[in-house]
This record gives C-alpha cells, sequence and structure tokens, in this order.
C-alpha cells in the first residue's frame, strides 16, 4: 500500500487525505498546531449563504476519520529528502516518516498589516484585521477595546493585496466577498452600526457573490467608497480617522470612525525550508507554481510532490476542497501509471 | 629679432586658434549678455574683488590640479592632473622660454613652434633650463595620454569601474587630443636629433633616432602633422566635449561671483552643461548602474543628450535624485537642479489643492510631521510624546492632517502648484508666532529651509532632539543594542545634517560603522523623485542597501527619515527605527 504524506491539516489537506484513503492509500496527516482546520477553524460563516464554517470543518474532519489515515497534531516537518524509494520526512519530535509521494496543503499566511504602517495596526487598538473580526463575529462579541460598542466600522480592502509597494501584485481573491459578508454580519447583529467599505475594484468572483453584493447595498445598506485609505490616526478621543480620496468623485475626504478593519490578503507559505531543499518552484506572486495550469494544476516541478489548496494561490473554501480531491486524483494516477 | 620667424605650416594651428578664440569670445559675450540685470550687476560687482581672486585659485586648484578627483581615486586624479597641469606648464614655460630668446614681442605660434625655429642649442638666459623643463612638463603630459589610452581598455586601472562611452565624433578629437603631444615628441626629437640639441627626453630620443632613420626627410611632414592635429582639436573642441576646458574657467567664474541657477534664465545652466567633462566619475557612483545595470541616464549621459538636443525625458524622470553624483562631481555641477528643471518641460501644470487646514494656533514650537510622517505614525507618536516631555510650548500644527510642504510637486516638476501649497503652509507657521519649526521629514526639512524665507529657526527633529539633550530637557537611558545611522539623501548630502543625528543616536545606542557613510551613503530606493523606476526595482536597491547597512548585524538600522524608514524596513529582517522612535523608548526605560 503506498504511503503518503501530507503537510498541513487545513481544509485542503483534511479532504484530500480523506479521498486518498478512499482510493486505497496509507495517508500521514502532518499538522503544526494542536488541532485540524487551519484558517477555517478561525471562520464564523462562509460565503455566499451563510453556512456555518464549524459545521463544514467537522463534516469535513469526520470524512476523514478513516483507518488508514494516521493524524499527527503538534508536528512540524523540518526537512525533507528525496531518495530513490521516495521521501524521507525529518518531523519536530525527531521522527523519521518515509512516503512515496508528498502532498504539500500547508495554505497561505495571512498579511501582517504592521506592515502598512500607515494604517496604524499594531499602534491603535481598534485598528484590526480581516481574522480579528471574523473572530468578534463568531464569538458575538463586536466590542473595541474599551468595551463599547462600536457606532462605525470601516473596512479596508486590498491590504497587502494588489499592492506593489508590499510586493504582492496578486489579487487575494476573497477579501471582497468577505468584506461584504461580515459587514452583513454586523448589521445583522447591531443593525444601529454604520458600515462602511472601501475599495479599489470589487470582485465578486464566486456563483452568488455579486447578489450578496447588492444585498448588502439594498438591504443592509453598506456603504462602498471607491478608494483607498491613505492613512488613519487616532484622535484626543479616541477614535480613529481616516484619509481618503473618493476617486469616483476625485476628491479627497476624511472620516472618523471607531473600528478599522484591514482585509488583510494571502500571502504564501512555500517559503518553507523542507520545499526549498526539495527545490519546488515558486511563481512570481512566490506560491508554489504548477507544471500546466490547465491540464496539471496539482503538480509540481518535483516527481513526486503535488500540492492542493491556497499553498498555489488564493482560493475560497468551495474551490479549496475541490482542489483537495482533485490533487487526491492526481497523486492516484501518478501510481496508476 | 631681425626677422619674423614664419613658415607656411604654422598657418592651419594658427586658422585653428583664431577661430576657436574667436568662438569662445563671441559665446562669453553672448552668455553675459542674455544674463538677467541683476547677474549682469553681480559680474560687474565681483570683478574687481577677492571674489576673481578666489576664482583664480579655484581654478588653478581644480582645473588644473583636479583636486577633487585625487579624492575620488588619486590615480584617476594623477591621469586628469598630468594631462591638464602637463599642458598648462608647456604653454607657460613654452612662452616665457620664446619670449626670453626673442627679448620681446614674438608672433604668438612662435612658442608653439620654437624647437622648428631654434633648432640649435641657443645661447640665452637659462636657456638649458627651459629645455629640461620643457621635457619634463611633456612627459608628464605623455604619462597622462599613456594613462587616458589604457583606461579605455581597462577602467580598472585608474580606479573606475565603467568608463563613460563614446561616440564617433567625440572619439575623432579625443584621438586628436591624444595625438597632439606624441607629435611634437616625434617633431621636437626629430630637429633635435638633426642638430644635435633638446634636453634629457627630445635629445635622447633624437639621438637614438637619428642612427636609424632618416631624420632629415621626416623632420618637416612631423612639424606640419603636429601643426595639422592641433587644428583638428581646436576646430573639434566648441562641438565636442573638450569645451568643458574653457568652460569650466567661466562656470568656476560665475559661481564665485554669485551666479545661481534659477528657473526663468537658462545661461547658468548652459554653462554647467558645457563644463561638464564627462570624466564618468558620477558612472560608479550611481546605484540604478551599479545595483540594477541601468546605464543610460547617469548624470554625464544625461547632460550629453541635452546638448545634442536629443529626447531625454526618459533620462530626466529615471534618477532617485540621490545626490550620489554631485558630491563627487570635480566641476561641482549641480546635477539635481538641471535634472529638476529639465523636467518642467513635459510635466502638466495644472492641480487640485487638497482640502484647507483652517486651523491655526499660537505655540513657541510648531510641529509638522508632513505626509510621510503620517505615514507612519510610529515615527509621528513618538515625535509628541518627546516634545511634551521637552516642556516646550508647541503646536502640532498638521496634527489633523494638513496641506503638503510642496516639495515632492516641485520634484515632479509643478513649481505652481508647489508655489501655492508653500504659501499657504507660511501663512500658518508665522501666523502661529512660533520661534521654531521641527518636522520629521527631511523631504519637508529642506524646503521650508531652502524655498519658505521663514525667519525662524527651522529644525529637523534629530537637531531639535540633540538640542534638548545638551540642555538636560530630555533625560534618557542609554539602550543596550547596537545600532547603524542611515543617512538619508536629502538631510545628509541633501542639508548636511550628518553629525546631530549620531550624536543623538550615541545617547540612547551604541553606534556603529557602515562602510557607506555621511557623503557617501546608499539611496534607500524609496526616492519620491524617481518616476519611472518600477517599484519591484526600487525593492532590488533597498535590499541591498539594507545589506550593505546589516554587515556587521546590527541590533537596530536607524534612520531619520520616515521614507526611508517605510522602505528599509521592508527589505530586510533587521529592525528599522527612526532615531526620534529610539528616543521616545530610552524615555521609558528610566
Amino acid at each position: 500500500m503506498k504511503h503518503i504524506a501530507i503537510i498541513g491539516g487545513g481544509p485542503a489537506g483534511i479532504e484530500s487525505a480523506a479521498s486518498l484513503a478512499q482510493l486505497g492509500y496509507r495517508v500521514s496527516l502532518i499538522e503544526k498546531s494542536a488541532e485540524l482546520g487551519g484558517h477555517l477553524s478561525q471562520m464564523f460563516t462562509l460565503f455566499p449563504d451563510g453556512r456555518n464554517a464549524a459545521e463544514v470543518l467537522s463534516e469535513l474532519i469526520a470524512h476523514a476519520r478513516q483507518k488508514n489515515i494516521n493524524v499527527m497534531l503538534n508536528t512540524e516537518v523540518i526537512d525533507a529528502q528525496r531518495n530513490l524509494s521516495g521521501f524521507t520526512i525529518t518531523l519536530s519530535n525527531q521522527k523519521t516518516v518515509t512516503a512515496d509521494a508528498l502532498l504539500i496543503a500547508t495554505g497561505f499566511r495571512l498579511f501582517n498589516v504592521a506592515r502598512k504602517e500607515e494604517y496604524g495596526y499594531g499602534i491603535y487598538k481598534n485598528v484590526i484585521n480581516s481574522l480579528q473580526m471574523e473572530k468578534k463575529l463568531r464569538t458575538g462579541d463586536l466590542t473595541m477595546a474599551n468595551g463599547q460598542m462600536p457606532k462605525r466600522v470601516v473596512f479596508l480592502h486590498c491590504v497587502g493585496s494588489r499592492d506593489e509597494k508590499v510586493g504582492n501584485n496578486y489579487c487575494s481573491k476573497v477579501c471582497c466577498v468577505t468584506a461584504v459578508k461580515q459587514a452583513i454580519e454586523i448589521k445583522k447583529m447591531n443593525p444601529e452600526i454604520e458600515t462602511f467599505c472601501f475599495y479599489m475594484d470589487i470582485r465578486m468572483f464566486g456563483p452568488y457573490y455579486e447578489e450578496l453584493y447588492r444585498e448588502a447595498q439594498e438591504k443592509w445598506k453598506v456603504v462602498f467608497v471607491r478608494g483607498k485609505i491613505s492613512e488613519a490616526a487616532e484622535n484626543i478621543d479616541g477614535r480613529l480617522q481616516i484619509k481618503a480620496e473618493d476617486t469616483l468623485i476625485g476628491k479627497p475626504l476624511r472620516m472618523q470612525c471607531d473600528m478599522l478593519v484591514a482585509m488583510a490578503g494571502m500571502e504564501s507559505t512555500a517559503d518553507a525550508k523542507f520545499a526549498q531543499t526539495l527545490n519546488v518552484a515558486r511563481g512570481l506572486n512566490r506560491f508554489y507554481s504548477s507544471t500546466d495550469n490547465y491540464l496539471r494544476y496539482n503538480n509540481t516541478n518535483v516527481e513526486g510532490v503535488f500540492t492542493a489548496g491556497t499553498c498555489t494561490a488564493p482560493m475560497n473554501i468551495i474551490d479549496t476542497i475541490a482542489n483537495a480531491r482533485a490533487a487526491a486524483l492526481s497523486i492516484h494516477q501518478y501510481f496508476s501509471k | 629679432m631681425t626677422q619674423m620667424p614664419f613658415d607656411i605650416f604654422v598657418l592651419p594651428f594658427t586658422l585653428g586658434m583664431s577661430l576657436l578664440f574667436a568662438y569662445l569670445l563671441l559665446k562669453y559675450a553672448h552668455w553675459i549678455w542674455l544674463l538677467p540685470t541683476d547677474d549682469k550687476l553681480r559680474i560687474l560687482k565681483g570683478f574687481f574683488s577677492q571674489k576673481s581672486l578666489r576664482a583664480c585659485g579655484e581654478i588653478f586648484m581644480e582645473s588644473l590640479l583636479h583636486r577633487k578627483i585625487f579624492r575620488v581615486d588619486k590615480r584617476l586624479g594623477f591621469m586628469h592632473m598630468s594631462l591638464a597641469f602637463g599642458w598648462f606648464l608647456l604653454i607657460v614655460i613654452g612662452a616665457i622660454e620664446a619670449h626670453t630668446y626673442a627679448g620681446g614681442s614674438a608672433p604668438f605660434y612662435f612658442p608653439i613652434f620654437f624647437r622648428f625655429f631654434v633648432p640649435y642649442e641657443a645661447d640665452f638666459f637659462l636657456s638649458s633650463v627651459y629645455v629640461q623643463l620643457m621635457d619634463a612638463a611633456l612627459l608628464l603630459v605623455l604619462t597622462g595620454v599613456g594613462m587616458a589610452f589604457a583606461k579605455r581598455f581597462k577602467s580598472n586601472i585608474v580606479g573606475m569601474k565603467k568608463t563613460t562611452k563614446l561616440r564617433r565624433r567625440d572619439k575623432a578629437v579625443l584621438y586628436s587630443l591624444w595625438l597632439i603631444f606624441p607629435m611634437r615628441l616625434l617633431a621636437e626629437s626629430t630637429t633635435s636629433g638633426l642638430h644635435n640639441s633638446g634636453g634629457f627626453l627630445t635629445g635622447t630620443l633624437g639621438t637614438i633616432m637619428s642612427y636609424i632613420l632618416p631624420l632629415q626627410y621626416m623632420e618637416y611632414p612631423l612639424w606640419w602633422g603636429y601643426s595639422i592635429v592641433l587644428c583638428i582639436f581646436f576646430l573639434g573642441l566648441p562641438t565636442s566635449r573638450y569645451m568643458h576646458i574653457p568652460t569650466e574657467m567661466v562656470l568656476i567664474f560665475f559661481r564665485n561671483w554669485g551666479i545661481k541657477l534659477r528657473p526663468d534664465n537658462p545661461i547658468l545652466e548652459e554653462v554647467m552643461i558645457l563644463s561638464c567633462p564627462r570624466c564618468g566619475i558620477c558612472i560608479d557612483r550611481c546605484q540604478l548602474n551599479t545595483n540594477l545595470n541601468i546605464n543610460d541616464t547617469q548624470a554625464v549621459y544625461f547632460l550629453q543628450r541635452i546638448r545634442r538636443n536629443e529626447d531625454y525625458t526618459a533620462q530626466a524622470n529615471n534618477c532617485l535624485m540621490c545626490g550620489r553624483c554631485a558630491s563627487v562631481c570635480p566641476v561641482g555641477i549641480d546635477l539635481n537642479a538641471i535634472r529638476n528643471r529639465r523636467r518642467l518641460n513635459f510635466t502638466p501644470k495644472e492641480v487640485v489643492l487638497p482640502y484647507d487646514n483652517k486651523q491655526q494656533r499660537q505655540a513657541k514650537v510648531v510641529y509638522f510631521a508632513g505626509c510621510m510622517g503620517h505615514l507612519t505614525p510610529h515615527i509621528k507618536n513618538a515625535m509628541v510624546k518627546i516634545l511634551q516631555a521637552s516642556g516646550d510650548d508647541f503646536w502640532f500644527m498638521d496634527e489633523e492632517g494638513g496641506v503638503c510642504c510642496g516639495r515632492p510637486m516641485k520634484l515632479a516638476g509643478q513649481v505652481d502648484a508647489a508655489r501655492q501649497l508653500m504659501d499657504k503652509n507660511r501663512a500658518t507657521i508665522l501666523q502661529s508666532g512660533a520661534t521654531v519649526l521641527v518636522t520629521s521629514c527631511p523631504i519637508c526639512y529642506k524646503v521650508f529651509k531652502e524655498e519658505y524665507n521663514l525667519n525662524i529657526s527651522i529644525l529637523h527633529h534629530t537637531e531639535y532632539i540633540e538640542q534638548l539633550l545638551k540642555s538636560g530637557k530630555l533625560k534618557v537611558t542609554r539602550q543596550d543594542m547596537m545600532a547603524v545611522y542611515h543617512d538619508p539623501c536629502e538631510l545628509g548630502r541633501g542639508s548636511g545634517i550628518y553629525e546631530q543625528p549620531r550624536n543623538v543616536l550615541s545617547a540612547v545606542a551604541n553606534l556603529t560603522e557602515s562602510s557607506n557613510e555621511r557623503r557617501d551613503s546608499l539611496c534607500c530606493g524609496g526616492s519620491l523623485a524617481n518616476l519611472t523606476l518600477p517599484s519591484a526595482k526600487k525593492h532590488e536597491l533597498a535590499k541591498q542597501t539594507m545589506q550593505v547597512l546589516t554587515a556587521n548585524n546590527p541590533d537596530l538600522v536607524a534612520t531619520a527619515c520616515p521614507l526611508c524608514k517605510r522602505t528599509l524596513q521592508r527589505a530586510g529582517d533587521t529592525l528599522v527605527m527612526d532615531i526620534a522612535e529610539v528616543v521616545a523608548k530610552a524615555m521609558e526605560c528610566k
């Protein structure tokens, strides 16, 4: 029985493990943290229809509860070597694992908003990133640092995405619809809170996303302003003051708000040491690249090394799960040759 | 002298020389004629003053001895010195020798062809000394020519990584210049060989040549040749880079008389452009060349394009304006100012003013964070803390957002729009009744100092903090960290502030050195002045600058410019902070 090592226990890793086990492979699912789920475990609801993220995750995990899957938690991959019989993987618990194929599913790293110092993340308490907002929604606690309810929440799109200055020219895809979703969720919890979205372009790529965007405006009165925020500062009374240009009317504007949510983009995790040892190719956007974007998306330049999910490009959950299944099938095709 | 010495071969030289002199006289007169009236008055006032003497001294030190090039590289300095000073000696000693012989007046070609007209060992006062001195001067020039020749093949010989790329026309004049001195050597040696005269060089060479060559047939053609190459050189000079020789002197005089580059008058700019000798020293200094392999935009090529009326749009824009080239330019050409002037010609002039800041307050100290200060809130917050601790009565002028200082617009060539912003800020500052203006941004600092005409003390925050520390108004604890200081272009080369930031940093951390400091500091790459370089390329520059700064593994890279901070902190793993932040941190730890 062929043995596949999957690095990363997020949705991509979990779903490909389940699929591979069903196809008759033995799987080691290596996850560095204490539980499976990756970023999905921190999400509240999923777009476009508000499906509860925890439900989706628990179903994924249930699917992967199979006898041929060995889940290794709190385990990090230190290094990996390719040899004649396959791969030898060195783990953080001093153990080594040998495998016939390697599936990289290490996901993404959230853009560190402090790198855009002008937004005051890490300086002003009420400047948060989109994942922190997700947690607020999950716990149902929308209050600010001082315990009071915000009167106005501003979302800023494209933080660390489509930004040449931080070296990320690509679109992170899901942030636009995430902001729309979060703004709606806020309104659902507290219709008194005003919500604004500052964007460069609205990119509603998925099915029913456009409808969600429309609903946000018509039903929930979320205000969309085309223009990026140039800077945020804290007033004497502790409120945030933001500066932007409304590029539709060509005028600069200043606005007070209580909370600024930076829609942080996705960054690559392909700088991992094991990937460098194996020489897995990366694209200009620093994510793993495929040998063929159309026909062999999950194949890398290294024979026996495959990829799945957001370690290859920004993706939503729907695409990630589909991509994980595709990766499992690619591996199966590789061994059935 | 009984009879005027003459031979028909002196005609090419005489013609070339006369035409050149006539051209130069007309050119000089034209320049002075076109200067604005106040500049003409400056010349009138300066002409019979010490300023002219000072200019003569400068011409001797720079145009002949090439002191500044010696500072860049001794070999390169020697090459330029031997050519210029050697030729100068040949002219001066030759003139004295010929006039002593003639006992008074002689035609002006006479000293040049003295050895032909007086081929034997003449006996007049100090005649034997002159012969040897002339040979020594010729040897000096020939050494320079030899080095220049070698430099064309391997610029490393004189300490240059890259030398100027030349075009066909340049080369023709260059070769005629190189030929002048070997021709003179051969002509004089032949004559010496035939008449058993000459000094240690021409005499010896002449004697050797007389054994193996039919000198009597060679003498006359060689003197003809010498005269002809001189003629070619003189005729080619006005349109070649050698126009720098007569023009640099004009520039030095103009500068000493107080004539400055200004937008409304192009004369000084023309003088500067023609003064460029295309030595190419600016090429190795340019990070676009050394780091990014961009080889067409350096000052020498940019000026050349202007001179040849070629399109220079790309070159005018593709410049960081870091000033590294200007700081070593041996002629002292105001390279940034010329680049900036030339941007005026193709930038749009209409501009919309940003929102109006109607706030006004009275205070002794006015603090201006500037746009970049607002984009780096750590810095402005640190400054507010320092200002509060100082006990000074201060007003944070642009706390609620303010009007830009105007310099980015100026750098982009939008002078009128910049003026509007400056007037607005100037009025606000004056109304506050402040005696001190403190700013965090060297870009603002430079424009406040140079363009605002404020009769109050204008300080960069590093100067202000230094004063606070000296007067004891601010107490700090030294942090146990090794810090390296990055000189921002605008603060260092741009404004001459090198010591104050170092003094402040030494008080709060252990200051260590970097290989490129002060005048030689590298640009961080984030320059606002370059409108064409892609971000990825700027990032590459930043990474390389960061590598140089962190060569000794410091704990901290400290700088004094928000733009440098932003750029550098994205380019490496080492902590990057503004000095104000370090000071604010050192105030907490008591």
